[in-house]
């Protein structure tokens, strides 16, 4: 293909629908989004209307999204978030790095059982994981078997530590494959040379290994911190009466609160934070000196 | 190698060729203009919520042929129509989306004319204060809330305390998962409204149901009869219906409307503006409340029905069950919700929020 500078309308002819797509079913959306959240319900005839809107009244809504019930379910959401990613990384790394050394005939399987659960949409596993760990389920039922001669009894859907698990268990894939892409192209003879000139196991993983797979474990991390922040299938389903998240809060603002305007102004807040780890990733992977995991 | 390039270049034919397809394309367009109404109906209902056979009982006697979409509840249903009617004829909105959606223009006037049937209709029902005259909707269904539990677990849920106010069942209760009916049943345990808009007695109702989180287990979105049944919790805030369906197949669980009152529901049959097929669909609710129709619905689907020349038909095992038709005396202390209006409903849906967050 030749250059499109040169070459306009071949660039237009094969990129348009493309452009097409992104700007009929992204922009334009994301745009009325983004006038519908400087906007407020019409007040017509002295009553606040029902479904018709005054549009770029101000910015009432970002001002609600102060609101300190508001911010206490972000943080909330922050926190399981960051405790969902740490556990994907902790769980997920020796399991990359267990794939990468395995016999190589292996490794497709391995990788192959990863990916596997993509295969089956996201709300039957969060269903299945339910049954799993509901009182009467196979690890649920067990725990209250062993509990019960103690007068104990234990409830594990319902809780935070639920949620959490649940978050691990759909987003760990999304931390094993930047994983085990940066660990497979590691030069396994600077870890050869590291401990030839004397470091420990320890050393090398901590000055060696790690630095040089940085870049995967950013990438790992984005990729799962990020739909975390916007997860609400997984709270509402296994979490008990404290389990809102932020995607709850914007959930229902679409949905029963049938205010649209806050629910915008909650999503591009979202966005923005998004967008922010975002840079963090740039910013990281820009003063790094490790494996490229792109 | 040679370049070969797309030549958008338009000359008068090629103008003329494409805008022949485009034309023929916009010829489709007016079909709802056309005078006779196509045989079909599009109804939109809740699930398990008409009679086994009432859908084909309908096609035979008129030759029109239903499709029935379900919704899970009726925020599905009003954000769906909110967006512009996709098609659908008849709807099952509650009673305060009745007020709300007139309110928003989003349901067609009855035509009572093309509705002899109405006479079958309990004239208790005919003029409702969130429907003036019937103007847009006719009674389906009523029902109420209340708490559904297990008698060997729980000696004596007559009052909303054992959910709200009482350590005993901590841990094993669930409730519904709307602001609603929390706020609504909180209030009136309070002893205030139902759809009180007094900003002092919504914050009590609210730190009550924020101290009440403590014991609750799960906000169940209508689904507090399953985990009833599968033992996950003793007692739950449910519909009676959904309690009824359950106590059919267990005899330990029972259901109350608890003494201090609770809310009465009436889910009605309206016509969604936009509607493709009006005549058709006045012959469907015409058909509904003929009253062996009517018999046949109450009978699968085990509410009360409004349709009294059928429930006068029913038999006694229906007419007389508790969770179907609460005492009087109990039902004169619950109310429908009001449609409130958007103000009202964002102080509420506020509490919600802080509930959550609490």
């Amino acid at each position: 293909m030749e250059d499109w500078k040169r070459n306009g309308r071949a660039f237009w002819t094969l990129g348009s629908p493309a452009t097409f797509w992104l700007v009929v079913f992204f922009l334009a959306p994301l745009a009325y989004l983004l006038v519908l959240s400087f906007s407020s319900k019409a007040v017509i005839d002295g009553q606040v209307s029902v479904n018709d809107y005054a549009y770029l009244t101000g910015i009432d809504n970002y001002v609600r999204t102060l609101n300190p019930d508001i911010i206490s379910i972000f943080l909330r959401t922050l926190w399981w978030s960051a405790l969902a990613t740490i556990a994907c990384l902790l769980v997920g790394y020796p399991i990359a790095f267990a794939i990468c050394f395995m016999p190589e005939r292996w490794r497709p399987l391995a990788l192959l059982l990863i990916v596997l659960p993509f295969w089956i949409n996201l709300l039957i596993r969060t269903y299945a994981l339910k049954t799993v760990l509901g009182a009467r389920g196979l690890v649920g039922g067990s725990l209250n078997a062993i509990l019960e001669p103690f007068g104990m009894q234990a409830d594990i859907i319902g809780t935070t530590p639920a949620v959490i698990f649940g978050l691990v268990y759909v987003f760990l894939p999304f931390m094993i494959l930047p994983l085990y892409s940066t660990i497979e192209r590691l030069d396994k003879s600077y870890l050869e040379a590291s401990l030839d000139l004397g470091a420990s196991q320890f050393q090398t993983f901590y000055k060696v290994t790690l630095p040089l797979t940085m870049p995967g474990i950013v990438t790992g991390l984005i990729l799962v911190f990020i739909p975390c922040l916007g997860m609400f299938l997984i709270s509402d389903e296994l979490g008990g009466t404290t389990s809102w998240m932020i995607g709850n809060v914007i959930q229902s603002q679409f949905g029963s609160s049938n205010d649209w305007p806050f629910g915008s102004a909650l999503s591009f807040v979202l966005m923005l934070l998004t967008i922010i780890v975002l840079f963090i990733q740039w910013y990281v992977q820009n003063h790094s000196k490790g494996v490229g995991a792109q | 190698m040679k370049t070969i390039l797309p030549t958008p270049t338009m000359n008068r034919r090629k103008l003329l060729r494409g805008s022949g397809a485009l034309f023929a394309g916009l010829t489709l367009l007016p079909y709802k203009a056309m005078s006779e109404e196509e045989k079909k109906l599009s109804f939109y209902n809740y699930d398990t919520y008409i009679g086994e056979n009432t859908l084909a009982d309908f096609t035979a006697a008129t030759g029109i042929e239903v499709k029935m979409d379900l919704f899970a509840d009726g925020d599905e249903l009003f954000t769906k129509l909110k967006a512009g009617n996709p098609g659908y004829d008849v709807i099952v909105p509650t009673n305060d989306k009745v007020e709300r959606m007139a309110k928003a223009n989003m349901l067609i006037p009855l035509d009572h004319g093309k509705i002899p049937n109405i006479a079958n209709i309990d004239p208790a029902f005919l003029n409702p204060s969130f429907d003036p005259g019937r103007k847009f909707s006719l009674p389906y269904m009523w029902g109420t809330v209340g708490i559904g539990y297990r008698k060997s677990k729980v000696a004596d849920a007559s009052s909303w305390k054992v959910m709200l106010d009482d350590p005993a069942h901590a841990g094993r209760i669930a409730s519904l998962g709307d602001q609603e009916h929390n706020i609504g049943v909180a209030l009136k345990y309070l002893g205030y409204g139902y759809n009180s808009t007094n900003m002092d007695e919504l914050n009590k109702a609210k730190e009550l149901l924020i101290a009440a989180k403590k014991g609750i287990k799960k906000y169940a979105d209508d689904n507090g009869q399953d985990l009833l049944a599968q033992g996950e919790v003793d007692l739950t805030m449910e519909y009676n219906g959904d309690i009824a369906q359950v106590m059919a197949e267990d005899d330990d669980i029972t259901y109350v409307v608890p003494k201090e009152g609770s809310n009465v529901w009436e889910d009605t049959i309206a016509i969604a503006a936009g509607a493709p097929h009006p005549e058709n669909a006045h012959a469907f609710i015409n058909f509904i409340f003929d009253k062996d129709n009517g018999k046949h619905i109450a009978e699968t689907i085990q509410y009360a029905t409004p349709n009294k020349a059928a429930r006068e038909i029913m038999d006694e095992a229906y007419q007389k069950n508790p969770a179907i038709f609460p005492p009087s005396d109990i039902l004169a202390k619950c109310e429908y919700a009001a449609y409130l209006g958007e103000e009202a409903l964002k102080v509420r849906d506020e509490i919600w929020t802080a509930i959550q967050a609490a």
